[in-house]
């Protein structure tokens, strides 16, 4: 689902529950959200660099 | 105010007694009621455990650095005997049957609860302005937030209620009004004081911790928390060859003039006491607020999922809009952020493979005035929340201890922290290095 298909779908649902205050939060969500997938989260090591540690760690369990 | 180790001195050498104590605690609450600071004062409790913890002493059975220290609570925490209401109306008011674990061992340990404290409406939120018992105020200016979202237990501590405080933090809980408020406060590693019986905002993000009127205090509470109170103090770090990182990009970007006049101050003590001091940078620094956004709001959401759909007007409009928005985010847009958590802890691991400690202011601006959406810091208008929050959620996503210890005042009187970040699940490596910094950031 693209962002912006997303922020029509959810602001329409937002105004059917009768919580139209919601519009502006979920407009400042799209924006982070678009954000979120434009950034590189490849855990690949070549994304990394190679000094980093390869350990992920086992708080992630 | 004196420390715990003063006071463990001088009830030890019958200058004072618990019951002393707890009186003038008590006595201290009824005085600071405008700020708003508790929801519920423990006094019939408190005065009851004063008795026995002096009984105990003179009879020659000592609990140890905590024995009768007076503390208080975030009433998000279960405690035996009292309703946990996190700061909401859609808690049932029944009374927790058993302490929290974290409780637990602070009773074990000898603290004496004086109250539970107010807190931001479950915790979502960085002023506690959204309260259902009405905003704590700021000991120092009536009209200006404490912090938060423990902003009632920094409240009533700055103002001189108690010699420690318990918080929780997920994006700055603890550091945040600690900062605000010129006190330590300490986000211990990741999983380090058990969860069980504290009020969920974001398990992946939650931490328990105390705020403290110094290291030293701090250190005591939480290995109190852990369940070893009799833990000796961690030795200082020689300051001299120290090596401290600050990630400058992103996170010096935006402060107030007179925090980043402290920071700068701090560092420059820092320097002339033997420390190195490096820039570096985090890579992802500017995806923070994105990925952070997607975890917390979709873990509180699926907590509150139900009471959203039940009592939905119980809760206070901003935190159940904050919520209701959380009910949108996309699973795949939740993994990505996960994703992206990974590689922020990496980033972190690795700037401190070089060096013993992160440094960085812990607040970007001061205490805000309360009522206040957005404030202007370095010509650009900022949200209130995501200003307060910029500089310490990135260490609720990777676990790292995080500690924020005063660094002076503005201007205008008002109190700022800087922030020293560990090791991963290296709680009292950092503490070493806090104990080995803390006169040159505070300037004494």
């Amino acid at each position: 689902m693209t962002v912006d298909a997303w922020l029509q779908a959810t602001t329409a649902d937002a105004e059917r529950r009768g919580l139209p205050e919601l519009k502006p939060l979920l407009e400042a969500l799209a924006r982070a959200t678009s954000a979120l997938r434009a950034a590189d989260f490849s855990l690949r090591p070549s994304a990394l660099g190679d000094q980093l540690p390869q350990d992920p760690g086992h708080d992630f369990d | 105010m004196i420390s715990i180790e003063e006071f463990g001195r001088r009830l030890r050498t019958r200058e004072t007694t618990v019951e002393k104590a707890t009186e003038e605690s008590l006595h201290r609450i009824e005085n600071i009621a405008a700020l708003n600071a508790f929801i519920l004062v423990m006094a019939d409790e408190a005065r009851r455990q004063a008795r026995e913890l002096d009984k105990e002493l003179a009879a020659g059975r000592d609990r140890g650095a905590l024995h009768g220290v007076p503390i208080t609570v975030k009433d998000i925490l279960d405690i035996r005997g009292t309703a946990t209401t996190a700061a909401s109306r859609v808690r049932d008011g029944r009374p927790a049957r058993r302490d929290c674990p974290a409780i637990a061992h602070l009773r074990q340990a000898g603290a004496v609860f004086l109250g539970k404290t107010n807190l931001h409406e479950f915790a979502f939120g960085t002023t506690n302005e959204d309260s259902a018992f009405g905003p704590a105020r700021h000991p120092l200016d009536a009209t200006r937030s404490p912090g938060g979202s423990s902003g009632g237990s920094a409240a009533s501590l700055a103002a001189g209620v108690g010699l420690a405080t318990i918080g929780t933090d997920t994006g700055g809980s603890i550091r945040i009004p600690a900062a605000a408020c010129g006190l330590v406060g300490l986000k211990p590693a990741l999983g380090d004081v058990s969860l069980e019986g504290v009020v969920p905002l974001s398990r992946t993000m939650d931490h328990v911790g105390p705020l403290a009127l110094n290291v030293a205090d701090a250190s005591r509470v939480y290995h109190a928390l852990l369940g070893d109170p009799a833990a000796t103090l961690p030795a200082p770090m020689p300051l001299t060859g120290l090596r401290l990182a600050v990630p400058r990009p992103y996170f010096c970007d935006l402060l107030d003039d007179g925090v980043r006049a402290t920071f700068e101050g701090a560092l420059d003590r820092l320097r002339a006491d033997g420390a190195h001091v490096d820039d570096i940078e985090i890579h992802h620094a500017p995806d923070i607020g994105a990925v952070y956004l997607h975890i917390v709001l979709s873990e509180a959401a699926a907590y509150h999922a139900t009471s959203l759909e039940a009592v939905p007007e119980r809760y206070t409009l901003p935190v159940r809009l904050r919520l209701e928005m959380g009910r949108y985010v996309l699973a795949e847009d939740y993994v990505r952020a996960m994703a992206g958590r990974a590689v922020l802890t990496r980033e972190v691991d690795a700037a401190l493979a070089q060096h013993d400690a992160l440094i960085l202011p812990s607040l970007a601006i001061p205490a805000p005035p309360l009522g206040t959406p957005s404030v202007e810091v370095a010509g650009r208008k900022e949200p209130v929340r995501n200003i307060m929050l910029r500089l310490t959620q990135l260490f609720n996503l990777t676990g790292h201890p995080a500690i924020s210890i005063p660094s002076g005042k503005t201007r205008a009187g008002l109190p700022c922290g800087v922030q020293l970040v560990g090791e991963r699940h290296e709680t009292d490596a950092l503490l070493r290095v806090a104990l080995a910094c803390e006169g040159a950031i505070t300037g004494a």
